[in-house]
């Protein structure tokens, strides 16, 4: 038996059975599940930005989510250099994919933010009121923490400066550590704090900050890395590269 | 066909009397690192269970075709496919609960316990007593992850699966949650006072001095 198991070609034929085997359970583990995967994701971003905007409530149900959605948030999209809104420049379109484009996307020079190339063409999303009045402003923002690229959205009071909230909705960060962006306590941190001083990006993110500073917001205790990467993020996406134009011509008011 | 009483031996002993992480110390790594909430270290130690037991399954039963040359490659495959399809279903079904293991879910491949039990017990076994085999040993696992869990939420956060027990400072109550045990490395004091005592109450598991 032993010697008949060893042979050459049992040998590769157990291998390539399992291999076939394995591989048929994991695609189609993978393909019969990307669909209730794709709309976890959708409901969870739609859940992330009406956070961000203020008007979610704990224990919304999926329907509710979507009308609260369809009624507040409108979706426009912002073209970076110019700061103009412009039409979507697709059906579907998708900033982080086109960052990947080289000819709907520019090359950053010494970039410190774990990306090399930004989408000309950037998505915003506007929180209006039932009187129709913009209130919020919502920016998707990503950057590099400990581990991996961190996305999360901005939502900035309608004058463009004064930060409301900054959600993180996709992070690889150490649990308990860098992973407490998430954490309630820590992104209240944000509200209130200003952007912006005599026209330059201000905000910066460092220990036991003075929490009367509106420039300043504490770091993560633990988790120097994590913080550096969100202070490098917000510092970027507002800048000039980012959504710098975009803030001071303050497009939504016209 | 293995009696009752050896099913038994195979399914409890390795909670209390050969637990993986107390006695063989093995997985040691995950334990540190997501037992910080209850939850999800409750996942987590289901995740494993489950992977450890189907992965000790498919291998005793095919253990009579697996050239010893390759094995190794053979078991690591088997071991993947279930990981990637425990971390799919997560993703599809626990969407915020995959959110927060992220990583981990895809290290249990590397996890010594899942390795461990396939080439020490799954090889020579047959298929139902590895299927047990299996799931004791992810009990064992998951008994040492819920206590540390426990202790790390309850004294760190205050709360137990989310639901304040110690009202914190910061939300206007009086307990002072404590920093050390929100760190993964806390985890090593609680683990080496869990294998205290249980080495207390089981002293046949003390290595004779040298």
């Amino acid at each position: 038996m032993s010697a008949k198991k060893e042979s050459f070609g049992k040998t590769v034929g157990v291998v390539v059975a399992v291999c076939l085997v394995c591989s048929i359970v994991v695609s189609s583990a993978a393909v019969g599940l990307r669909s209730l995967q794709q709309t976890n994701a959708e409901l969870d971003k739609k859940t992330n930005i009406l956070t961000a905007a203020g008007l979610f409530e704990a224990g919304m149900s999926n329907s509710q989510i979507e009308e609260a959605y369809e009624n507040n948030i409108a979706p426009r999209f912002v073209n970076l250099q110019s700061g103009e809104f412009v039409d979507a420049p697709s059906k579907d379109y998708d900033m982080y994919k086109a960052a990947k484009n080289p000819e709907m996307s520019t090359k950053l020079e010494g970039s410190n933010v774990g990306f090399q190339r930004v989408p000309d063409v950037a998505s915003v999303y506007l929180v209006s009121d039932k009187q129709g009045n913009i209130t919020r402003l919502i920016l998707p923002v990503h950057g590099s923490g400990l581990w991996d690229l961190m996305y999360g959205f901005l939502a900035l009071d309608a004058d463009g400066q004064t930060v409301k909230e900054l959600i993180y909705y996709q992070q690889k960060e150490t649990p308990g550590l860098g992973g407490e962006v998430q954490n309630p306590a820590w992104q209240e941190k944000w509200d209130g704090k200003k952007l912006y001083e005599n026209g330059e990006v201000a905000i910066h993110v460092k220990k036991n900050a003075d929490p009367a500073n509106p420039h300043t917001v504490d770091a993560l205790s633990g988790a120097t890395l994590t913080s550096n990467g969100v202070e490098n993020t917000i510092r970027f996406w507002t800048g000039e590269q980012g959504f710098g134009p975009f803030l001071k011509k303050q497009a939504w008011r016209s | 066909m293995a009696d009752t009483k050896e099913m038994k031996k195979v399914l409890f002993g390795p909670v209390l009397d050969n637990n993986p992480i107390a006695l063989q110390v093995l997985g040691i790594c995950s334990a540190l690192a997501i037992t910080t909430k209850l939850e999800t270290a409750l996942v987590m130690a289901l995740a494993l269970t489950s992977v450890t037991a189907f992965s000790n399954l498919f291998i005793s039963l095919i253990r009579n075709q697996i050239p010893s040359s390759v094995r190794i490659i053979i078991q690591m495959t088997i071991i993947a496919s279930l990981v990637i399809v425990v971390d799919q279903i997560l993703k599809a079904y626990s969407y915020e609960i995959s959110k927060q293991l992220s990583v981990f879910v895809g290290l249990i491949i590397t996890n010594c316990i899942v390795m461990g039990r396939a080439e020490a017990y799954a090889m020579k076994s047959p298929p139902l007593m590895s299927f047990l085999d299996g799931i004791g040993n992810g009990l064992g696992y998951s008994f040492i992850l819920v206590c540390i869990g426990t202790i790390k939420e309850l004294f760190g956060f205050g709360t137990i699966l989310g639901f304040e027990i110690l009202p914190l400072v910061q939300n206007g109550g009086w307990y002072q949650g404590n920093g050390l045990l929100i760190l993964p490395f806390s985890s090593f004091f609680l683990i080496g006072g869990m294998v205290w005592l249980i080495r207390t109450f089981r002293p046949e598991q003390v290595e004779p001095k040298e």
